[in-house]
């Protein structure tokens, strides 16, 4: 399958996706610029983690109108899958492809650590070869990072099962202390309601070898390309 | 020569720290008086923080050369080669002054000039790593202090995307009213890639890059170059404001016109901004320069000619482009949203002509700026009071009434203790190159597409200088380079930052001369030439001067990343061995100053051979894979070094240690000395580790057992300290910590 | 013509940040503070005379891009020749 990596004057992790994507999984992969709106060859774009236009105003904010960004329904409405890391979730937040928003760090402090996350939904594509209540482990790296959702919200991201990942122990509690940045429910990762569009805190690039200190990012990728394959949306490799 | 400038006189000269001897060498030179401008040129490139002058003399002292140096001093930053086609940059920075006039912008800047010196040099940075100091930590100043610049550089780092890998947190209180934040950076390049700040090609257009300038910063580097009096906080308009995003366009703008091959030379304007990449530029490449100062970009209106040459606003560059190739420049720098605008033209006559509206300001030899500035060699005095504070023998103090408590007094100890907090604030891992996070000795980055690895640190124990100057800086060196051999690195080039108070005081110039010997025999001696730095003195309030602080930022290679070692037991059952001498002291220890005692008394000295074959001996156990870990026991001597073993890995274990006393058991478990490492040996290779050791012939010995719940210390037969892992990894996690949070 | 726009989290939503300003106060002897809130002010200098005009446009822009209406509220206020106009 084809993934695009898109670069927002500010990002960062476009260089570790593209490494993963090409070098570990092996798998087609391009750059796309924030100003591109031709994403007509890819089946999944990522959105990766940075600091887009500085995060000034609001982490992506100015990202989250960009032109890429604009054409991500149209994408999306005819088959397309996206996934958002980091300011990449912050960035589909802030355009209205996903619900809620992502604050400011409880701690009011940058938090780069190890987490552990709890599987809720396997169900996605991008969950398919996991099992509910498995436990990932997965680095994050953000000062914006505490998902809020209003009341309302919460209720329909329970009731269609888009709640994908909760910061968790190393046991798969769902406690407070395993919250690093204080998301409500200890929220980590949501889909849309169709479950093709995925945005998280955790980086998964940061977990996809094991010299880099573990490889649970990639059930991830293995997932979506196994997802993919599987239900003939595109040809293997 | 613009109307609204002051008239230059004397007076104007000495108030912009110029000598009087120094006005009259500037008329001498220029056959008349200067411009105002002209003033604020020589005031810049002649002072300290440019020019030097008073270090130059010491500096030649350090070896500089060596058949991998692809460049030493007198760039932008340092280079060496790391074969396969890779080439490493490295460079350490201080940024003291301007951190504790804004903590938050001061170390964020440092951060934004370090970064720029790397990519400059056509490399990408890879990782940066913080030396700080800071007075008491039980004051709310204090706490000020680490939290703004701590935070800062966490912005800047994280918003530009690089990686934070390691470094030190220190506390005395002689940096009570001058804390000091020197930050590392290092970035790789292909060797055939490297690009320099040179103004070659006589006919070639000049581009400024970047941010637009503004008023900020004007006098940062003779504000650098200055003693800080009382209301010295006053000063905060000075301070420069740091923007990471646009220095992150900048990065990647830089380096895709720099592909593009259009671009000649390039140099980061820094301290003294325009004023002294137009004079160093032109005078590396033996050319000069002319530059027309309505076209640079500004945002603020009615700025001056001087004020346009001395702003230090930030992310902003001066290129050299190839004649005829400006539109390629162009398109880059437009693609990623900067400014890029021909300000100028290379000159063949050796001139740096500043024009404004066509008039001429300032018409000065770039030789006269920069290579001619003035050189002082000033008198150097041992201090008076040095001996009697080297005759201290902190043997005749009574040993501590209660062994356990005193050790965990000194695992709290600020210095000490894990500095999670700080580091959990900076991105480690983006690059995803780092296989060794912050906590371990060093840090390490693997190479892509090679089987090499990166090893670096940062290293200075000033309490030693402070004692012995000579043996300090000798020490400062070993230790960096234990620290990279306990990773199973080869020491590749060192990058110093050479922090003191005012060269113009004897005793502080004695001080610099003798580190800067200690430095130069052990580099010497250990084969490790110095590449780039930065000397920082005036580091004084009021007639206090810091402790001398010679900070050692050094990068080694490990040929295999698969060797690299982290300093925390893995395994019950393994051996722990002490490779090294007995040969410590409590002298300067950081037992002493837990114990509330008088910094006094003497560093053990380092015996620089013997530091050579420890390192080698740890070095070829390590890529014979015969260990499981390698610590460097440096300060808070044995017993410290043993409980970051035990609890600073992902698993907790404990240990079971029984050692001769060397006359006392608080000299036995907490003096400090060089040479000495503490290494676990899986039971499989036992045999082959002794014949290993044997062969190197270093003195070792086995002194415990890695396993169970507790670390037990027996000294001369008898238990001296036997605590759970819980009680000293409180100690050492809360023991930083609880004076910030 | 100038306009200030006020943004500031709604009524309800955690703000860890005006909480810790407020304790900080509380530390420095100002146990007055009963509510502290972080917001953010933009200000803004737009072409133009109708004050009406531009206030119906300063409140697209909040809604399109300067504030989140996930979390945030906002008001604006538009500020000719020194006299202050509140219009929202």
């Amino acid at each position: 399958m084809r993934f695009g990596v898109v670069i927002f004057p500010g990002t960062w992790s476009d260089c570790d996706f593209h490494y993963v994507i090409g070098e570990v999984l092996r798998q087609p992969v391009k750059y796309v610029w924030h100003r591109d709106t031709d994403l007509g060859d890819l089946d999944c774009l990522i959105l990766p983690g940075g600091f887009s236009y500085g995060d000034y105003l609001r982490a992506g904010a100015i990202a989250g109108r960009s032109p890429v960004v604009e054409a991500l329904p149209d994408f999306v409405a005819r088959g397309g899958h996206v996934l958002g890391s980091c300011n990449g979730f912050q960035i589909l937040c802030e355009a209205g492809m996903l619900p809620g928003a992502l604050m400011r760090n409880e701690c009011l402090q940058y938090r780069c650590q190890s987490t552990h996350l709890f599987v809720e939904n396997a169900d996605t594509p991008f969950t398919r070869g996991l099992r509910p209540g498995q436990v990932l482990k997965m680095p994050i790296s953000h000062g914006e990072g505490k998902y809020y959702a209003d009341a309302e919200t919460l209720r329909t991201l329970k009731a269609r099962n888009r709640i994908v990942f909760r910061y968790c122990t190393e046991a798969g509690d769902v406690t407070k202390d395993a919250n690093p940045n204080g998301s409500i429910e200890n929220i980590a990762g949501i889909v849309n309601d169709a479950g093709t569009v995925l945005g998280l805190m955790p980086h998964p690039e940061r977990a996809a070898e094991s010299a880099m200190g573990g490889t649970d990012g990639l059930l991830l990728f293995h997932s979506l390309i196994g997802s993919l394959v599987e239900d003939g949306s595109v040809l293997k490799g | 020569m613009t109307a609204a400038d002051p008239k230059v006189t004397l007076d104007l000269a000495l108030a912009h720290g110029l000598t009087a001897e120094e006005y009259d060498r500037i008329i001498r030179i220029l056959g008349r008086e200067p411009t105002y401008t002209e003033l604020g040129l020589f005031s810049a490139l002649w002072s300290e923080h440019c020019a030097y002058k008073h270090s130059k003399v010491f500096l030649r002292l350090l070896p500089t050369k060596a058949p991998h140096v692809l460049q030493g001093p007198g760039e932008n930053a340092g280079i060496v080669d790391l074969g396969d086609g890779w080439a490493l940059v490295l460079k350490m920075e201080s940024h003291n002054h301007p951190s504790f006039i804004e903590p938050f912008q001061g170390a964020a800047t440092g951060v934004g000039g370090i970064l720029r010196d790397i990519f400059t040099m056509g490399a990408r940075p890879i990782a940066t790593l913080d030396s700080l100091r800071f007075g008491d930590p039980e004051d709310a100043k204090t706490r000020y202090l680490i939290g703004g610049v701590v935070s800062g550089i966490s912005w800047y780092n994280n918003c530009f995307g690089v990686p934070n890998v390691g470094g030190e947190v220190a506390f005395a209180p002689e940096y009570q009213r001058n804390p000091l934040v020197n930050v590392m950076c290092v970035g790789l390049v292909q060797t055939d890639r490297i690009f320099r700040a040179r103004a070659e090609g006589v006919g070639n257009p000049v581009f400024y890059v970047g941010a637009k300038t503004g008023r900020d910063g004007i006098h940062g580097a003779t504000m650098a170059s200055a003693v800080f009096e009382e209301g010295a906080e006053e000063r905060r308009p000075t301070v420069q404001v740091g923007d990471p995003f646009t220095e992150k366009l900048l990065l990647e703008a830089c380096l895709e016109a720099m592909a593009t091959g259009a671009v000649v030379g390039i140099q980061d304007m820094g301290a003294a901004g325009l004023a002294c990449c137009s004079s160093e530029m032109p005078a590396r490449a033996g050319t000069g320069m002319e530059v027309e100062l309505s076209r640079v970009p500004r945002r603020e209106t009615g700025m001056t000619p001087y004020e346009i040459m001395l702003s230090e606003s930030q992310e902003r560059m001066l290129l050299v482009v190839a004649r005829g190739r400006e539109e390629e420049v162009k398109k880059v720098f437009a693609k990623w949203d900067l400014d890029a605008v021909e300000i100028g033209r290379v000159t063949g006559d050796g001139i740096l002509r500043v024009s404004m509206d066509g008039q001429v300001v300032a018409e000065v030899p770039v030789r006269a700026l920069t290579e001619e500035a003035p050189v002082y060699e000033k008198p150097t005095a041992r201090p008076g009071w040095l001996d009697a504070l080297q005759a201290f023998d902190p043997l005749t103090l009574p040993e501590p009434p209660d062994y356990e408590a005193a050790f965990l007094r000194l695992l709290a100890s600020p210095t000490i203790a894990s500095k999670q907090w700080v580091y959990r604030q900076y991105d480690q891992q983006v690059g995803t190159n780092t296989l060794v996070l912050p906590g371990s000795d060093a840090g390490v980055l693997r190479i892509k597409g090679t089987p090499k690895a990166i090893v670096v640190t940062t290293d200075g124990n000033a309490r030693y200088v402070f004692l012995d100057p000579y043996q300090g800086g000798a020490l400062a060196v070993a230790e960096a380079a234990r620290n990279l051999a306990c990773s199973g690195a080869r020491p590749l080039a060192v990058t110093d930052c050479l922090n003191f108070g005012s060269p113009e005081r004897p005793e502080i110039l004695w001080q610099f001369a003798e580190a800067i010997r200690g430095l130069a025999d052990a580099c010497r001696q250990l084969e490790i030439p110095v590449v780039s730095g930065n000397v920082s003195f005036y580091n004084e309030t009021e007639g206090q001067a810091i402790l001398p602080t010679p900070v050692i930022g050094m990068a080694g290679l490990l040929e295999d990343a698969g060797w690299r070692t982290t300093q925390w037991f893995k395994e019950a059952g393994d051996r722990i061995a002490l490779i090294g001498p007995d040969a410590v002291s409590l002298g300067g220890s950081e037992y002493l100053a837990t114990s509330g005692r008088q910094l006094a008394g003497r560093p053990a000295p380092v015996d620089l051979r013997l530091e050579r074959d420890v390192q080698a001996a740890c070095r070829a156990a390590i890529e014979a894979g015969l260990v499981s870990s390698a610590h460097d026991a440096a300060e808070g001597g044995l017993a410290v070094a043993l409980a970051e073993a035990c609890i600073s890995g992902p698993e907790a274990v404990g240990a079971e240690i029984e050692v001769e006393s060397l006359g006392r058991a608080d000299l036995t478990l907490f003096g400090e000395g060089p040479s000495r490492i503490l290494v676990s040996v899986p039971p499989r290779a036992q045999r082959h580790f002794e014949s290993l050791m044997g062969e190197c012939q270093v003195p070792w010995r086995f002194i415990g057992t890695v396993g169970g719940g507790r670390l037990t210390l027996k000294v001369g037969g008898s238990v001296v300290v036997s605590l759970s892992l819980d009680q000293i990894a409180h100690a050492w996690r809360t023991g930083f910590e609880r004076h910030v949070a | 013509m100038r306009a200030r726009v006020f943004v500031r989290l709604k009524r309800g939503i955690l703000d860890p940040q005006g909480a810790a300003v407020k304790r900080a106060l509380e530390g420095l002897g100002y146990r007055e503070v009963q509510e502290l809130r972080v917001g953010k002010v933009l200000e803004l200098e737009l072409e133009g005379t109708d004050p009406g005009q531009a206030h119906g446009r300063l409140e697209e822009m909040c809604r399109r891009l300067l504030a989140n209406p996930v979390t945030e509220e906002f008001t604006v206020e538009i500020v000719e020749d020194g006299a202050r106009q509140r219009l929202a």
